[in-house]
């Protein structure tokens, strides 16, 4: 093991370098707050620069941590509290490849709304800190841990544009109603350690191995089961918890709504992973159905009510409670086979899911940060008339993410959909499976009234808005996303051969 | 037979490249653009023929066949054959662009116009040669998209939310679909051996349990009803067809609705023979309905557009009941029936374009008496519409024709009720012809400009195809049937449902007489 090379010290062993990309984005943001506050304003750009860089370093470093992980197999560093296995690594890169898009397109936006400085971007390598302790926690007390660093630090970033009464209302909101999921969560991680003794992952299989509990002795479990549902639901944003997510993601600036969508929700599904597959896979048949209600009301709730919105952001927050759906669809086909060493395709479906839908995501906000003009307000579908002539290129990228959201062949959205489908085929759900399409249909009407706005509407947008600008690194942005899109959608077999071996948790 | 050249790869390549190019021309030189995008679409047509030119009559597999891996996690490959059934569909799909091109002008935005065709063209011609469940999909799917924009784009009045209920319908139907080709795939893993999406292999080697295959085929059917469109699945296609510029209409009804009796073919009798042959009564009625309900809701339209975007329901009835039949005639009927029907009402849908290019107007009562001022536009449009009406001697006898004699061995009744389409079909289309074309002419259409050359040219050809299959169909059958007679050998195959003899019921009838 890699910790164990190193020499005798007090604590517990620490796999310095396995714990690299974690190290890298605190020390970057640590620097950048320290640095950026003590120098006179950095050169255009400079901040931004120095957040995406940090964050591709640490992207790097994952990478390069996956070959060991392959060759020598998953371990725990840390005495137990993280796992170091190829689902956290999958995670990180996720996480830090949208931090990274996301500083390209929020380097434009703060100079636009002229508040530019150090602090955002510190506070994205936090939540990206964070999202991948989430990921790679062995202990549910680490995972809180990084649950409130990510949670924190997004509260901060929805309130960050101070002058707008919009986002100061989106932090509070977003704040009273994630620490109330917070306090479920914490409250379920009590109950089962009250149950198992143990707050460690791997100590409390082992309890939950060792005790065969008989019928009526595991209510304690079982509660502390249906809180950490709750907690998570909220995170995650799965109907019936998902009612903050609308207000939030408009209220909040543009592309922080970008940021939660992509990294938040990475790091919320995988912490839903490590406590329902990974740490409680002997009450799968307890929590499956739980989590079948759930996709199926998010599927649901998501599509319908999206379809009666008439502000991008408000329909783009609806839509991702739809995509919520098709995730907790690969999480329930999970479910089937959690526990077993072949983990079955579930966690895979759901990693490509999350990949897939950052990237979209992500270049959607983009171009409604573009769009939104100065003063963020511009989100109606209004303001997206006449876009298509305007500025046909960007209109292109939105119409991509558009028919990608929609799960359209030739885009990865429809490599993402199409891998949760299978998984749930596979696992017999198909009840599950054929709701979850019909859904997408229904959403795609959203999509379709998206793009029918910005290339068929016959008068232009109100004269008196200003053009739409698309300045150079939230262009360079929205290219590399929409790229991306298209480059998993026609040639995906090197992402799923990625996804395929990260059933193997360390515990 | 073995091909060096990868020319079925080059038919879906060669539109993608022209779409390409054309995005890629210069915006302020729209002639450079016009002659990118056809050509584009000429050399589609040009590798078309000499694909079937090249295509060994007789043969009942798949010819020129293309296979590489492509998601090998997943068990897909890009695996391409075209047959008998297919090849024509192909060569109709070739055609028909250019002409549609040629015959049609955008007036605005011609970059993007052609762009979105080639796109187009390139999906179709996926949709025909994939041999694999999840390329068949993919670009059954993909097709979606450009048909969406050019309707959305250049249509009509109406046109945004007739393209907004196309693109739902259609992806509801697929949206079944996608869930029965997964469960194909994962359920004959067992019986095939691996993970594989590859539909020769499937129908060969996949078995199922008598209801699963049966659910299995109503998830593929029900993409397929929606897509022919199937009554009570009908209701987006008069709106699609009334507003969407005339190129989409005529790619629309000439080769995109025959993806759904093709699938109907290749993905269900074939691939779930079983589950085709206990559906017979449901798809049997449904068609017959199609047929009935089609023509008697034309002969109500006001609007000349939406008269024939009905008799398209109608016409692809009869191909339904054809395949069903499940006969050698009345399947290789409805096959040559999806190519006369191509051709027919793409004809007609671009008549009805110069028309309304004309007069601005496609209501029957404020046309009258064309053919006075305009007599060679008259008879162009008459020989087209007397071949949708099926008259001997042009191409549309010979389809409905072999599907009512090969259908009345095995679904009788459906057969006779089918029959009074055929009179139907008759009486709409020449009251509306007497109402537009006869008559006195009034003052708005006494200056009804006659056909101008380029339009001549293009209806030349559409005349070209139509007498000559009309008369002479015997190398076109020679290539139809042989994989239609193995489609029907493996029904009879892997179920208990008997193809009777022609001769037999002659001779049994003989018997009872003597």
């Amino acid at each position: 093991m890699i910790g164990q090379d190193l020499p005798d010290f007090a604590g517990p062993p620490v796999g310095w370098f396995a714990l690299s990309p974690l190290l890298v984005l605190v020390g970057g943001a640590v620097v950048l707050l320290v640095v950026g506050a003590l120098t006179p304003r950095w050169p255009k750009g400079g901040y931004a620069f120095a957040a995406a860089l940090t964050s591709g370093a640490a992207a790097a470093l994952a990478m390069v941590q996956w070959d060991d992980i392959t060759d020598r197999g998953p371990v725990t560093l840390v005495a137990g509290a993280l796992a170091f296995d190829t689902f956290s690594m999958f995670v990180t890169i996720v996480i830090c490849v949208a931090v990274l898009l996301v500083s390209l397109v929020t380097d434009d936006y703060l100079r636009r709304e002229s508040y530019d400085g150090p602090e955002v971007y510190a506070m994205y390598l936090i939540v990206a800190a964070g999202g991948v302790v989430m990921g790679a926690a062995n202990d549910l007390i680490v995972l809180f841990l990084g649950l409130e660093t990510l949670s924190l630090g997004l509260y901060v970033l929805a309130a960050s544009h101070r002058r707008r009464a919009e986002s100061r209302e989106s932090g509070i909101k977003y704040f009273v109603l994630g620490g109330f999921s917070s306090a479920f969560f914490l409250y379920g991680i009590a109950l089962v350690y009250g149950a198992t003794g143990s707050t460690n992952i791997s100590e409390m299989v082992t309890a939950l191995q060792a005790t065969v509990r008989l019928d009526g002795d595991d209510a304690l479990v079982l509660a502390g089961v249906a809180m950490l549902l709750v907690g998570l639901g909220f995170k995650v944003a799965a109907a019936p918890f998902h009612v903050w997510t609308p207000d939030v993601y408009q209220g909040a600036p543009s592309p922080v709504t970008a940021f939660m969508a992509s990294a938040g929700k990475v790091a919320a599904f995988a912490a839903m992973t490590r406590v329902l597959v990974v740490a409680l896979p002997f009450y799968r048949d307890d929590w499956r159905p739980a989590i079948w209600v759930l996709a199926v009301v998010s599927l649901v709730v998501g599509s319908t009510i999206a379809v009666v919105q008439t502000d991008v952001k408000r329909m783009l927050a609806y839509s991702s409670i739809n995509h919520v759906g098709f995730i907790l669809v690969g999480i329930e086909a999970a479910g089937h086979s959690a526990g077993e060493t072949d983990g079955g395709p579930g966690v895979p479906s759901v990693l490509v899911y999350l990949m897939a839908y950052a990237v979209l995501v992500i270049g959607s906000f983009a171009v409604v940060t573009v769009v939104a003009r100065t003063g963020d307000g511009a989100t109606d579908l209004d303001a997206f008339r006449g876009l298509g002539r305007a500025r046909p290129a960007l209109t292109v990228a939105l119409t991509i993410f558009l028919v990608a959201q929609a799960g359209v062949p030739f885009t990865s959205g429809f490599i993402a959909k199409f891998g949760v489908i299978q998984a749930a085929a596979d696992e017999r759900s198909y009840a599950l499976a054929i709701i979850a399409m019909v859904t997408s249909v229904i959403a795609a009407f959203l999509y379709l009234r998206i793009m029918a706005a910005a290339w068929m509407s016959d008068d232009d947008a109100d004269d008196d808005r200003e053009p739409v600008q698309v300045p150079f690194s939230t262009g360079l942005a929205v290219g590399a996303a929409a790229a991306f899109t298209l480059l998993v959608g026609v040639l995906p077999g090197w992402l799923l051969d990625a996804a395929d071996v990260t059933g193997q948790f360390a515990r | 037979m073995e091909s060096s050249f990868p020319i079925l790869t080059s038919l879906v390549a060669v539109p993608v490249a022209g779409a390409v190019l054309v995005t890629l021309a210069a915006r302020r030189r729209p002639e450079v653009v016009k002659l990118v995008g056809l050509l584009a679409s000429l050399v589609t047509a040009a590798l078309s023929i000499w694909l079937l030119g090249t295509f060994e009559s007789g043969e009942a597999g798949f010819q020129f066949v293309s296979r590489h891996p492509w998601i090998e996690p997943w068990g897909i490959s890009w695996h391409l054959g075209v047959d008998g059934i297919s090849l024509l569909l192909v060569v109709l799909t070739g055609i028909l662009f250019p002409l549609a091109i040629l015959g049609a002008d955008p007036h605005h935005d011609t970059k993007a116009y052609l762009a979105w065709l080639l796109l187009l063209e390139a999906g179709m011609m996926g949709s025909f040669l994939s041999l694999d469940l999840f390329l068949f999909f993919i670009f059954f799917e993909i097709v979606l998209v450009p048909m969406y924009f050019l309707i959305g784009g250049w249509g009509y009045e109406g046109r945004v939310p007739a393209a907004t209920k196309f693109f739902l319908f259609t992806m509801l139907g697929s949206a079944f679909m996608l869930v029965g080709i997964v469960a194909t795939a994962l359920l004959a893993r067992d019986s095939v051996g691996r993970l594989t999406f590859d539909l020769v292999e499937l129908a060969e080697q996949a078995e199922f349990a008598t209801s699963t295959g049966r659910w299995l085929f109503f998830a593929f059917a029900i993409a397929f009803a929606v897509k022919i469109p199937l009554f009570p699945l009908h209701t987006w296609l008069p709106d699609a067809h009334t507003q969407a510029p005339t190129a989409g209409s005529v790619i629309l009804a000439g080769v995109m609705l025959k993806l759904g009796t093709y699938g109907l073919i290749r993905f269900g009798l074939y691939l779930f023979p079983e589950a085709a042959v206990w559906a017979r009564p449901l798809f049997l009625t449904l068609g017959v309905i199609g047929i009935i309900y089609g023509a008697v809701v034309a002969t109500m339209q006001r609007d000349l557009k939406r008269l024939v975007a009905y008799s398209s329901i109608a016409h692809l009835g009869f191909i339904v009941l054809g395949t069903f039949a499940i006969t050698s005639q009345a399947v290789s009927g409805g096959v040559m029936q999806m190519i006369n029907h191509g051709l027919s009402t793409g004809a007609l849908f671009l008549l009805v374009g110069w028309i309304y290019e004309r007069r601005h107007t496609r209501q029957i009562s404020e046309l009258a008496g064309l053919q006075q001022v305009a007599p060679i536009f008259a008879a162009g449009f008459m020989i087209v519409m007397l071949s949708s009406i099926g008259v001997p001697g042009l191409n549309g006898f010979v389809g409905e024709y072999l599907i009512l004699i090969g259908s009345f061995l095995t679904a009788r009744w459906w057969t006779v009720v089918a029959t009074a389409g055929v009179i139907l079909a008759a009486l709409y289309l020449l009251w509306a012809y007497q109402r537009v074309f006869h008559g006195e002419p009034d003052e708005e259409n006494r200056h009804f400009p006659e056909l101008r050359p380029r339009e001549g040219a293009v209806l030349a050809v559409f005349i070209g195809l139509i007498v000559f299959s009309g008369v002479y169909p015997k190398p076109i059958l020679d290539r139809i049937e042989p994989s239609v007679d193995a489609i029907i050998a493996h029904v009879e195959e892997r179920t208990d449902f008997v193809v009777p003899e022609p001769d037999q019921l002659v001779v049994e009838e003989e018997d009872e007489g003597g």
